[in-house]
């Protein structure tokens, strides 16, 4: 019993949740953020940005790579040619790792913090 | 091509000398392994060797050519293909013809099916079979090299690895390039691991086996992820055989490897080269003048005389 009314806190503040976020005021997206790609090397390899911030990484190698998150699911772009590039905007707060899947020693990380 | 014979190397090393300073060398050198030990001949003496048998058994020669990556077309080499045709040329112009090539994978700089196609029509024209391996490179598609291995692993296992019996030496091609993780280098996997137990199980240790990969499998440099995580545990099963010829491209020069009766071989690209480790702030494509390109670059023939004879290798710029 004690379980099942738990459950039903959560099912609430989820609902509330929810139906408040449509209403948040609009703030103006933050101010985008760049990566490069240069030598095999995320740069800056970590980043710290709010919640909405649109993060984008531009290769600048003479190498093919990919920004995919460690999960593999949260973030992926394709292969990434010399001058090709690739945005992503962040919506939750969290720490994201991601890597080059095709050279993976590359590691980098955008942690992003609620607003 | 004659023009092998027109570019001599700078030095003329002897058999041991070579032996010790092939790693960076940008001659042509005759590799020979017999019982797990390399020595190694001039290739002007290789050439002179003729197809003396030995041990009995008629030799067989293969090729191995790596690092093709057809689409590259930045400094220090505008024209992959170019490149990879003169290789053919060499591989056309040796003194036997070779029985099969090993491809040991980036073939394509961004697995394009016209990247595929281009490498797969000019090396037609060395009128052999090709076996394949994928280098990172060629897992570019959506589906993460399943155009690699539609095209090159129909008889293939699992994600790609397979093996095949040649004049009594038995060849395993392994994957090291599917699901790379992050921090990581290369990785072979569980599943592949396992399959390469039961391969080698009913094998007699007197048999001799060549593996050949795309990332070497020893660690060569860690922080350019030149290596395999797991590759320990694929050597463990291989340490009871008394001749193990590992073949490798990925790092784009030639580097060797003794350790106990498994010696590694990493082989030349026919695209460009890359630093020595360390010695850059990365890896990728090393410029040097044009005028220095070929002789950055090259094919391997491996020369197989059972019994006595020595499994031997040839490294050969495209100077």
């Amino acid at each position: 019993m004690h379980v099942q009314y738990i459950g039903r806190v959560r099912v609430a503040a989820a609902i509330l949740a929810l139906s408040l976020a449509p209403l948040a005021p609009a703030h103006a997206a933050p101010a985008p953020v760049t990566v490069k790609i240069d030598n095999f090397t995320f740069t800056p390899q970590v980043i710290t940005v709010s919640v909405g911030t649109t993060v984008t990484w531009v290769n600048d190698d003479d190498t093919p790579h990919t920004v995919v998150a460690d999960d593999h699911k949260s973030f992926r772009s394709k292969p990434l040619d010399t001058d090709d590039q690739f945005s992503f905007t962040f919506t939750t707060a969290g720490s994201f790792g991601y890597f080059c899947s095709i050279h993976p020693h590359m590691t980098g990380k955008v942690v992003v913090k609620p607003n | 091509m004659a023009d092998s014979s027109n570019h001599k190397p700078d030095r003329r090393p002897d058999r041991r000398r070579l032996l010790e300073c092939m790693a960076w060398a940008g001659t042509g050198a005759l590799w020979t392994l017999s019982g797990g030990i390399a020595s190694s001949i001039s290739l002007d003496q290789a050439a002179a060797a003729g197809t003396r048998p030995a041990g009995g058994v008629t030799p067989f020669t293969f090729v191995q050519v790596s690092d093709s990556h057809i689409g590259f077309k930045k400094d220090p080499n505008p024209d992959a293909r170019a490149t990879f045709r003169e290789a053919v040329a060499k591989i056309k112009a040796l003194p036997s013809k070779p029985a099969f090539i090993l491809h040991t994978g980036d073939v394509s700089q961004l697995s394009r099916d016209d990247e595929f196609d281009d490498a797969d029509q000019i090396l037609k024209e060395t009128g052999v079979t090709t076996f394949h391996v994928p280098g990172e490179h060629d897992m570019l598609d959506e589906g993460g090299g399943k155009a690699f291995l539609a095209r090159y692993g129909k008889d293939a296992k699992g994600d790609g690895w397979y093996s095949f019996d040649h004049s009594g030496v038995h060849f395993v091609g392994l994957i090291t390039v599917k699901d790379l993780r992050a921090g990581g280098m290369g990785h072979l996997g569980p599943d592949q691991i396992e399959w390469l137990k039961a391969d080698l199980a009913h094998r007699p240790s007197s048999q001799p086996i060549v593996v050949f990969t795309h990332v070497p499998l020893w660690v060569v440099y860690q922080p350019w992820g030149w290596g395999v995580d797991d590759s320990e545990q694929a050597l463990a099963l291989l340490r009871r055989f008394g001749s193990v010829t590992v073949l490798n491209g990925h790092i784009h020069q030639v580097l060797t490897k003794t350790e106990g009766a498994i010696t590694f071989h990493t082989a030349r690209s026919t695209a460009f080269p890359q630093p020595v480790p360390g010695t850059a702030p990365s890896p990728g494509p090393m410029k040097v003048p044009v005028e220095q390109l070929h002789s950055t670059l090259g094919v391997r023939s491996v020369r197989v005389a059972r019994g006595h004879g020595p499994l031997a290798l040839v490294d050969t710029t495209l100077a």
